[in-house]
This record gives structure tokens, sequence and C-alpha cells, in this order.
């Protein structure tokens, strides 16, 4: 690693996104935008009830409406083996997600889909889902991981036996998995503290709340082949989803990935997909769907809603001695929350001797989790944080100062596995301290947070393709779908590596056929994993475009280097020759051997773990307990951002959304467990006039495994804002809530109460 | 059901479609005209990015029937740019970064136009109260507020 920053000439630089003039013109194609000739539309029924059996299902009535071209239930289905499959990093159950795309023998929770209709159009697919006539037996239920995990609560399912245990329990229960890690000895921790606080947190479920639903056209042709069209976080996970799922061979399904409005995490699994193929195979003509926002909030997606208890000592001057986590997190209808993540993360930030963290997994009457913006971190992290902003106040010491005292730093030995290499989280510290924002005195009824949040970053598969073309511009082909502006990080990497003008380069997500597999966009991956393999796709090029010259000039290829978009002699030993741009090269490729490209396939190792730290500034109205969020700075290490602008909108969007997860969010269920809160109106997000201007200070702490020393950055910013909101209302109101969200009624509860 | 025959103006010229009478002119516009820019996100008038002018007023084009557009005047994102050059506001746009997936910024744009053809001079805190209706889960709406200040400083040094 070279110890001075280099210079760059592109990358760093807030080029113009070369998907902007389409998304700004209305032009981009997103999910529910294609309209194909002989196109029906599908439409999902889904369960009124929590938890139900499911007796019968007539669809005679359904069948018989004029218009309507298909009808499917479960029948039509291949049953699914339960057994964990590796698809890409993650471990599916297929038979879960068979019975989550379609409930076969019980619905368990309101809004799962149950059976699916095609017709001529979408008023007339409406009328025949009414009309499908489903037989159930309504269960008990249980929305509430507490109440979940209770020796009477209703069963989800009868041979779901806690796993991680010894022995095996002879009894099923809801709890899922129980996963458990240590690092020294946590009760020795405690009793060399001066001060140790043990609190309890619960925090409520919360939606990903993209603002585009999920839509899909499929269209399978009679010989079994089938194209998809989609918005999803990853087309090549919709393939091998419905592959799996239908039976059908990978090389037979095409999807291409239509431009995706928001994901969030939300879009890396599949819904509405395998029945638009199943309606296509019926109806023998492409299908489109789409949820309404309702289906969204009802079947889609939602993180888990979770309780903890978080104890930690600490000595007077502030070295923490001793940690320990309690976690229960909501998988909703099928194993699999992320509480391995969120055990994970708990205490990452810290250099800690002694760590324990417990976590369980539990099944309860909600929809089928799925993974959120750095999946669990942001509650373990919530409560963790809370605890140390009250260990700093209650020993008098700066909330900033403690973090310091006990950050973690290159060769902490993580309680979760790794020993760090390099990490920027001392870096975010000293930044957040050096703003004009901390220093900034305060009001009446107001208050200053401070959190810090830690996600790995992950790798994973990853290919690209650099095409030069005749004229000498550059076709630059990869598979991560464009969530927020990747293809512009992707052609400034190209250009950076070949010399290139950046504007020479045209990025293109392409499809399923066009090039090899590649992990979903997630894990904050795309800028690192897929950027690693522009620049070696870009490598491969330069290396071909050097051996072009070599020809020309009749040297070895050795004797070529490659500078500033040029192929030189190495040295004037090996002649006296005008350097070659890529351009003339690529004029005269058919005299040297044909069309010049450069291609990588790789698993990209070696993320770069990033950390962040926030500060937030509230008022709170003590007559009616709402929280406004007066001022708010977001620090984070991004290792080196490819494209600064986008790098800070990742930064803002994530502190925002966990702002909305603090102060407004939530799931509320009626006593049937039915959602009472579907729709955008009474599940708040976050809107314009809610919020400050977010100040986003990027911090570059290089990643020495990447060639730019990418770190993932889209992850971490959802992590530190709920914990700094609850502490900046902590201290403008003398209550910790230890709850969210900090709705005003639960603001005034707590005010009231300790008075 | 008979359909309605609509004449209307959309985007400054004439334009004829075939409506059910319970057709929203979101729906309409989509699936009839084919101006696919304007985007459903809620159908209920919550989130903004179905925006569209309708004789100069902004409105979500899911809570109007396509009906309603009968001799009126229509203006979608897809009328926005004048052929090649863009508007102000969508060139600013891509300057500061102010969309991530872009599928909330056809009704933003929509709407910040609506605002700075009759104020080309508001406060933050007016861009955020008149953009509350659109709904951003990307951004957090800073570029986005930046941009559209940013642009109406331009338009009136203009």
């Amino acid at each position: 690693m070279n110890e001075q920053p280099k210079q760059y000439k592109w990358v760093g630089t807030r080029a113009i996104r070369p998907d902007g003039v389409d998304k700004v013109t209305g032009r981009a194609m997103y999910g529910a935008d294609l309209a194909l000739p002989g196109m029906v539309e599908g439409k999902v029924v889904r369960s009124p009830h929590a938890h139900a059996r499911i007796i019968s299902i007539d669809t005679s009535k359904a069948e018989a409406l004029k218009g309507v071209t298909a009808v499917i239930t479960a029948a039509d289905m291949p049953v699914a083996d339960s057994k964990p499959v590796a698809s890409g990093e993650a471990m599916i159950n297929f038979k879960d997600l068979a019975n989550n795309v379609l409930a076969r023998e019980k619905a368990l929770y309101e809004g799962q889909a149950v059976a699916a209709v095609a017709a001529t159009t979408a008023a007339i697919a409406e009328k025949a889902a009414a009309l499908v006539v489903v037989n159930y037996e309504v269960l008990p239920h249980v929305i509430d991981v507490m109440e979940a995990i209770k020796e009477d609560a209703p069963v989800l399912h009868d041979d779901m036996f806690t796993g991680g245990v010894k022995p095996k329990p002879e009894k099923a229960s809801n709890v899922a998995n129980r996963v458990e890690f240590a690092l020294g000895d946590a009760e020795a921790g405690f009793a060399a503290a001066d001060l140790v606080i043990e609190r309890k947190f619960t925090t409520e479920p919360v939606h990903q709340g993209y603002i585009e639903p999920h839509a899909v056209v499929a269209d399978m042709n009679p010989d079994g082949k089938v194209d998809v069209f989609c918005s999803s976080q990853g087309h090549f996970m919709v393939r091998a989803f419905c592959s799996q799922l239908l039976h059908i061979e990978m090389s037979k399904i095409k999807v291409t990935a239509a431009e995706i409005g928001g994901g969030f995490g939300g879009k890396t699994t599949v819904y509405l997909e395998p029945l638009a193929i199943m309606l296509s195979r019926k109806s023998g003509r492409p299908v489109r769907m789409t949820m309404s926002r309702e289906e969204v909030f009802r079947g889609s997606g939602a993180t888990s809603g979770a309780a903890m208890t978080i104890k930690m000592g600490a000595t007077k001057d502030g070295k923490i001695t001793g940690a320990y986590a309690e976690l229960y997190l909501q998988a909703g209808a099928f194993p699999g929350s992320p509480v391995g993540p969120a055990a994970m993360t708990a205490f990452a930030p810290y250099d800690l001797d002694n760590v324990k963290v417990v976590g369980f997994d539990v099944v309860s009457n909600r929809q089928k989790v799925v993974a959120y913006r750095a999946p669990g971190a942001p509650i373990s992290e919530y409560g963790v944080e809370s605890v140390v902003d009250e260990l700093a106040s209650e020993l008098g010491i700066d909330p900033i100062e403690i973090r310091t005292i006990n950050a973690a730093k290159e060769g902490t030995q993580a309680a979760y596995g790794v020993k760090f290499g390099t990490i920027g989280f001392q870096e975010t510290l000293d930044a957040a301290k050096a703003t004009e924002h901390f220093k900034t005195p305060l009001g009446p009824n107001q208050g200053r947070g401070v959190a810090s949040g830690f996600w790995f970053n992950i790798g994973g598969e990853s290919c690209a393709g650099i095409r030069v073309n005749e004229d000498g511009s550059i076709s630059l082909t990869e598979g991560s779908p464009d969530i927020g502006g990747s293809r512009a990080s992707m052609a400034l990497m190209a250009a950076e590596t070949l010399g290139v003008d950046y504007h020479s380069i045209k990025p293109s997500v392409v499809d399923t056929d066009a090039i090899g597999y590649h992990f979903v966009t997630g894990g904050s991956r795309v800028t690192f994993a897929t950027g690693m393999a522009v620049v070696e796709a870009s490598k491969a090029a330069i290396d071909e475009l050097r051996a072009r010259a070599a020809k020309v000039w009749d040297v070895d290829v050795d004797g070529v280097v490659w500078e500033d978009g040029h192929a030189k002699p190495a040295s004037t030993n090996v002649g006296d020759f005008e350097p070659m741009s890529l351009a003339e090269i690529a004029k005269v490729a058919n005299k040297t051997g044909g069309p010049i490209s450069g291609h990588a396939d790789i698993n990209a190792k070696g993320a770069g773990p990033a950390f962040g730290t926030h500060i937030c500034d509230v008022e709170v109205d003590p007559d009616t307990g709402h929280v406004t969020v007066l001022r708010y700075t977001a620090v984070q290490d991004a290792g080196r951002a490819i494209h600064p602008a986008y790098v800070e909108g990742q930064i803002q969007g994530g502190a925002v959304q966990g702002i909305g997860w603090a102060l407004n969010e939530e799931y509320i269920y009626d006593k049937n467990g039915r959602l009472e809160n579907a729709g955008f109106l009474d599940y708040r997000v976050p809107v314009a006039s809610d919020l400050p201007m977010i100040d986003a200070i990027i911090v570059e702490v290089p990643n020495p495994t990447h060639p730019f020393g990418v770190r993932g950055v889209g992850e971490v910013p959802i992590i530190p804002p709920l914990a700094a909101v609850s502490n900046a209302v902590a201290a403008a109101t003398g209550v910790r809530f230890n709850q969210l969200p900090l709705s005003p009624p639960t603001i005034l509860a707590g005010i009231a109460a300790s008075k | 059901m008979a359909k309605h025959h609509i004449t209307t103006t959309i985007n400054g010229e004439e334009a004829e479609y075939l409506c059910e009478p319970q057709e929203t002119l979101l729906d309409v516009l989509r699936d009839q005209v084919g101006l696919t820019g304007t985007k459903e996100g809620c159908s209920s008038g919550d989130c903004g990015a179905c925006s569209v002018m309708l004789d100069g007023r902004l409105v979500c084009s899911c809570l109007v029937l396509g009906v309603e557009a009968a001799g009126k005047a229509v203006e979608t994102i897809e009328g926005m740019a004048d052929g090649e050059n863009l508007h102000p506001l969508q060139q600013k746009f891509l300057e500061e970064a102010a969309l991530q997936c872009g599928f909330c910024t056809p009704g933003v744009l929509v709407a910040a136009k609506a605002l700075l053809d009759t104020n080309n001079n508001p406060t933050e805190t007016e861009v955020r109260y008149w953009l509350a209706g659109n709904l951003c889960r990307c951004t957090g709406y800073d570029k986005i507020i930046r941009a559209v200040m940013d642009t109406a400083a331009d338009m009136r040094g203009a």
C-alpha cells in the first residue's frame, strides 16, 4: 500500500451518472413499466388470517369468470425439500421460501399469498381474486417476540425444535435457533468494573419502505424458455430461486434487471416472480404482476421487532471491562431473523476482553423478515450504544471520549471472531469531535446524542466485461442492479484504470444470459466487489491492448507499458515508437487479432469493515411529546469514496431511515393479528419537512485489499441513528426510554412517569 | 360498461384515449397513453410519485379519474425537458446527485417545478413543506432540497 494518497483523475470526482438523464426524464424502465403484446395482469389472493389451516381452496368460480386466463395455488407448485441450500452466501430453505411464496398447508401471517389469478385486465383479475374461495380453520396466533417464546404460545411449526441447544428439545417451539459466542469471561469483567449498567430494550418491526412496489413481467414460451423482467436487488438471485422453486433449468430462465426503485435489502428474495412464471405457463401469455402499497406492507419484507438485555461494566476512568447481550429477534413466519449479525455486530466497535452474546431466532405470525440495511445491527447496536451513553454520563465522561478509550483498532480481536485489519473507527470519532456541531451550545428542552455503528461489509461473486469498440469507446458490462449510482462508480474506476475519458465508457447492467453470476446488490458490496471485477477486467483489456501495440511495433509484449491511456515502449532499448492511444490501437484491431476485450469473473474477498459516528440534536416539546431533529451530522469511513456525492447520499439516506426507525415507524396489529397501518399515511416514513440537512462527513482510511481502497458504505449509516436520537432525547428530557419508536405518546408517558 | 372517449391535452399536444369511468388518470397515463414516467408508489395520495400538473395545479394522478382530464391540460415528467434541453431542475438534480434509485424523482421534479414556477425564492422551510408530499426513501432529502434551492438561485440570477 502506498503511504501517500494517490492523486486520481476520475476516482473521487462527482461525475454525472450515466443513467441520470433517463431517470430525470421519466424514460428509465422500472419493474411495472414494461408492457408486452398480449400481456395479462396477475393478482394475488392473500390470507386474511394471521394463523390458519387451509382446509380447501375452490378456484372454480374464479376460473369461470370471463377474461380469466389462469388460477394457481400451491398445488401447481413442486413440493420443495426442507433443507438449506447454498445460494450465493445465503443458506435458503426452499420449503420455507415456497410456502412463503404460496401457502400450502397453513397461512402463517395475514397477507401471505394463498393463490393467484391472471386475467385480461387488472380489474377482472381483482374480481377473480375475490371469487377464489378459501376455507380456513383459524388458529390462535402470536406476534410479539417475547409472547412467542412463552411455554403456552401457539406454535407455528410443529416440526421445529430449537437448533443450537443440546440435548435437542423434546417439544416443538417458536424458537428456531439459539446462537452464542464469547470472548474472555464476561462475569469476571463485571466483577472488575466500578459501574455496571444492565438495561432491557425493545424495538418494533419496521419496513424498508422502498417507494417502488414489487413488480414483474414474466413470459414463458411453449418450449419452456422463460423471460423475466423485474425489479430486484439481484436478477441472478431471481433466476436461482425461480429455478429451484419451479424446477426449471437455469439456462432456460433469462432475467433482465429492471431499474429498481429502492430495495434496502427488501428485494433480495422473490415474491411475485415464481407466481408470474406459473401464471404465464398456464395462460400461455405474458403476465404482469405488481403489488399495491398495502400488499407491500402486509406481504413483503420488513425486519424484526426485538427485545434484548444489554449489560456493560466499566472502570471509573471509562474502560469497558465486561459486556453481555441477550437478543430476541422476530423472524416472522419462517426461521431466519438477522439475530446472527445482530449478535456479531453488537459490541464490534469496541476493543473488549470479556464479551458474551446470546441470541434467539424466534418465529411469529408476521411476514418472513428479509434483509433491511445492515440486518440486525441497528437493533443490537441501539441497545449497546444506549448503555455506552449511560455509562459515559454516569461516569462523567464525554460520549466521544468513552468511545475513544474503548475503540476497536487495527489488531483488535473482535468477539465474533475476526482480528481487525486497517479500520477507521477512531478517525470517525476524531472527525465528529472536531465538528462545529459537537461544540455548539443547546437551548432549553434540547439534547444532543452521539452513537457509533459497525458493519462487516461483504464481497462475493461479481463479473465484468470491458469491450474496446472499434472507435475506441468502451462498453462496460456488469450484473449488479444499480440502486444508487453504481454505474457511475464502475465507469469511474474503469476510466481511472484504463486512463481514458469517463464519458467514453458506457456501463450497462446486463441480463443473466449475458454475464456470469453475481451475488445480490446488498451487503454494501457492489462498489467493492463489482468494482474489483471492473478493475480486473480493465487490467485484462490493458494486457490485450499492450499485446496489440507490441504486434504493431513488432516487439515483445514485456517491452510495452500502459500509461495514461497509451501503450508506450518500456524503455528506449525497446525502440523509438510514438505512444499509441487506446483509440489508435482499437482502430487497427482487425489487423492485430480482432476484437479487444477484457473480462473478470471473481469472488471478491477482503471487504473492509466500516464504522460511523453520528451526532444528533433534538428538541422535545414537553406538552405534546413531539421530537424535532434540529441538527444531524453523520461521519463515516468510506475507505475511498469513488463518487463522493453518492457516498454522501448513502450516508444521508441511511441516517434518515434510522431516524424514522427511532421516531415514527412501527407495525401496529389488532387483536386478530391483522396489520392496522398498511399504508404510508399511518406507517409514517420521514418526510422532507420532518428533517434538517444531514451533514455527511466522509473519512477515508483506505481498505488495503481493494485497488482503490473502497469499503462498503451503504449499511453503516442506518445503525447509529437509533441510539443517537434516543440518547439525544434522554439528554433533552432526563428520561431514558429504552424503547422505540419514540413517538409522542411514549415520550409523554415517560415524562409523566418520571415526575 | 362502455368506455369514455376523452379528449385532452398532454404535454402541450392534443391527445385522445378511451377509459373506464373508474380508471385513474395515473392508470390512463401509464397504460393507455404509454407515459410510464409517472410512477405508482401507493395509489392513495401519500407518496407523490404520481405527481402531475392538471390545468396548472399540482395533483396526485392516482387521486384523479381519467375522465376528469377531459378538456384540461395535463403536464407530466415527459414534458419537462425541451427536446434535448433539460429543465434547469433536471440538470441540477444530475449535477448534485439528488437522486439515487430515481423512482420518486419524476414526481419530485414535477412538484418542485410547480413551486419554482410561482416562487423563485423559496426558503428551505418552504421547499421542505412543499415537497412533504413526495416521499423519498433513498436520499434523506438533503440533496433534493439543496438542488431545488440552487436551481431557484440560478433562475433568479439568470
